[in-house]
């Protein structure tokens, strides 16, 4: 075990570095001179080319990178062009705030996807199974920023139950564990978990028909084993695999919430790079993809790991 | 290939003759395997509607300009957001006065197009660099599925925003980023099917008896990878159509006038105070078509008998 966790750890450091090169790329690839992206264009010319040499943008493109690399991990993301405050300052409350809403959608979606995947999954052919079959397809194929619309019409214009917009009462972006906070959190939750849901009861399904299969179980119902002690059984095997999918959806939720934030006006990561990209502000625009696709490798890391150590024989394939 | 030719003539054995007969009766089997998937389709009601329902959009778009109404750019202010089933405006208008049903029939056009070209593309490139990666093998697979890896260290999301963004808004550069995102995934189904076809025992017979790795391919291999791979990238164009009306609904794709769903959902948000059911048509649209290529990709899976 030991050995796999090191060679694994060792195998995030490359993706971790070429993540960053495609992050440094993102810069070079846009249109313009990349110097605009640590400038404001209407600087004077002295000031340019002093800056210009200061980052080393007249060093060739390797050297660059490194020099980026190492304000990187020194935690260095630059500074918003539009704001002048660092990326980090603004990159922490909104992380925050996209965190809570992707743990909020996940824990929703994750509860009624392993429900209804397992009731499909045990009773294939059910009228359950098609239900749980058809809400699958439908979260999957939802464009969800347009679900989230539906949902406004219905209990905000409508209803009037729940507000339409942002985080919290009058704009406010920091979250506090109030009913008004929980009240907006509502419709952009229930949004974003549409997707982990049809894709959880899939794969929940997939893999509990699979096991209910096998030999094994037709053996311990054979024996006299309680409802309960077969379905321990059953969710002990499928649990690595149903956690791994789940993990990685949580990282989805994460990287994938800018539509459903733009929506929701939600102050969180997706706002930011939103806003990020219309005012050509490539520093927050690299800074929040490097750190969202950054999470997004750790994550890969932890769900590798904790897969194999619930289940040995990933490790010998 | 000198053991062969110079090994002495003698009689074939029972499973040599068997092969031979198995390989004089491989095309009419091979013609049996798509009658066979054809005869499982129409067995398959939601499949059959499902790829009806396509077709009828697909005619939609393709003749808006003799079905559509009005003209998709002309609006006034003074029929702006009407109601459903305003006389002459069958579905309402748009906050510019402009006739909803002809907006969605044209708009389907660029969705359509900004939904499914990435996913052709990606096909393409995705299957070449797959199947070389697999054929191949050594130091060329590491290679490409290194870099592959990659591109499977952001969350799909994030990369087409991140991509998109970089470049600046437009048609083009929300198709390129959409087909950057593509490709990793076809490459990878691609080289894992063809590693499990190279295996097989006529493959290393096809190698044997002098063909060439072009040929191998193209006779060989291809033949018993591309469906798997087909089925596989049709799965994609659901997630396509709703990721390519994302970008445009972000303000990343398509630029106002034009009319394209996910841009008029966007420019509709605003109206969900005045006409509600009108604001959310677009994202009907999309939703119908996802779904029905979603439900289209399931049923071909199982007609084909293409493993998930």
């Amino acid at each position: 075990m030991i050995r796999y966790l090191i060679r694994r750890v060792l195998y995030a450091v490359p993706i971790a570095l070429a993540v960053g090169f495609v992050c440094f790329m993102l810069v070079q690839i846009a249109p313009g001179d990349p110097i605009n992206a640590i400038v404001p264009a209407d600087a004077p010319g002295e000031v340019v080319e002093q800056v210009r040499r200061e980052y080393g943008l007249d060093r060739p493109l390797p050297v660059q990178f490194g020099i980026w690399l190492m304000k990187v991990v020194q935690g260095d993301l630059g500074r918003s062009l539009a704001t002048g405050r660092t990326v980090w300052s603004d990159l922490s409350t909104a992380i925050g705030n996209t965190l809570m809403l992707a743990v909020a959608a996940a824990l929703l979606g994750f509860t009624l996807g392993c429900v209804l995947g397992g009731l499909a999954g045990t009773f294939r052919g059910s009228l359950l199974d098609r239900v749980a079959v058809s809400a699958a397809v439908a979260g999957v194929s939802v464009p969800h920023y347009w679900l989230g619309m539906v949902l406004v019409v219905i209990f905000s214009v409508q209803l009037n139950w729940l507000p339409a917009m942002g985080a919290g009462p009058g704009g406010s972006s920091d979250w506090a564990w109030d009913w008004e906070h929980l009240q907006h959190l509502v419709l952009p939750a229930v949004t974003l978990s549409v997707i982990p849901m049809g894709i959880v009861t899939r794969t929940v399904r997939g893999i509990v028909a699979e096991i209910m299969n096998q030999e094994f179980v037709v053996a311990l119902r054979g024996k006299g084993l309680t409802r309960r002690g077969v379905f321990l059984h059953v969710v002990k095997n499928a649990a690595p695999n149903a956690l791994a999918v789940m993990g990685l959806q949580l990282g989805y939720l994460m990287g994938g919430s800018i539509l459903v934030e733009t929506v929701f006006s939600w102050p969180g990561t997706g706002l930011l790079l939103n806003a990020a990209i219309f005012q050509r502000d490539l520093p927050v625009l690299q800074g929040t993809i490097l750190v969202l696709a950054m999470f997004f490798v750790a994550l890969n890391l932890v769900v590798d790991l904790v897969q194999t150590a619930l289940d040995p024989r990933i490790r010998r394939s | 290939m000198s053991t062969t030719t110079t090994a002495p003539r003698r009689p074939p054995t029972a499973a040599e003759a068997e092969l031979a007969v198995q390989a004089r009766q491989a095309p009419v089997r091979s013609q049996g395997y798509w009658a066979g998937v054809w005869k499982r389709l129409r067995r398959d009601p939601v499949t059959i509607a499902c790829a009806l329902i396509l077709l009828l959009m697909a005619l939609a778009i393709v003749f808006a300009p003799l079905l559509a109404p009005h003209d998709p750019y002309q609006g006034s202010m003074l029929r702006r957001l009407r109601a459903i089933g305003t006389p002459g405006y069958p579905l309402g208008t748009d906050e510019l006065g402009r006739d909803m049903l002809t907006r969605l029939l044209y708009g389907g056009r660029l969705s359509w197009f900004m939904g499914i070209l990435p996913v052709a593309i990606a096909f393409v490139v995705g299957t070449a660099l797959g199947v070389l990666a697999g054929y191949a093998g050594g130091k060329v697979n590491m290679a490409i599925m290194r870099v592959t890896d990659v591109f499977y260290a952001f969350p799909s999301v994030l990369l087409a925003v991140a991509i998109s963004g970089a470049l600046g808004a437009g048609i083009l550069n929300a198709i390129l980023a959409l087909t950057l995102v593509f490709i990793p995934p076809i490459i990878r189904v691609a080289e894992s099917v063809t590693t499990g076809v190279r295996s097989l025992d006529f493959v290393d017979a096809a190698r044997a008896s002098g063909a060439g790795a072009f040929t191998v391919v193209r006779v060989h291999v291809l033949g018993n990878v591309l469906g798997p791979i087909f089925v596989y990238a049709t799965s994609l164009i659901s997630v396509s159509m709703i990721l390519a009306s994302g970008l445009s609904f972000l303000g990343l794709g398509t630029r106002p006038p034009e009319p394209e769903w996910g841009l008029m959902l966007n420019t509709l948000r605003t109206a969900i105070y005045v006409q509600p059911w009108v604001a959310v048509l677009p994202g009907a649209c999309i939703f119908v078509t996802s779904i029905c290529f979603n439900l289209l990709s399931d049923g071909l899976r199982q007609a084909m008998d293409v493993k998930a």
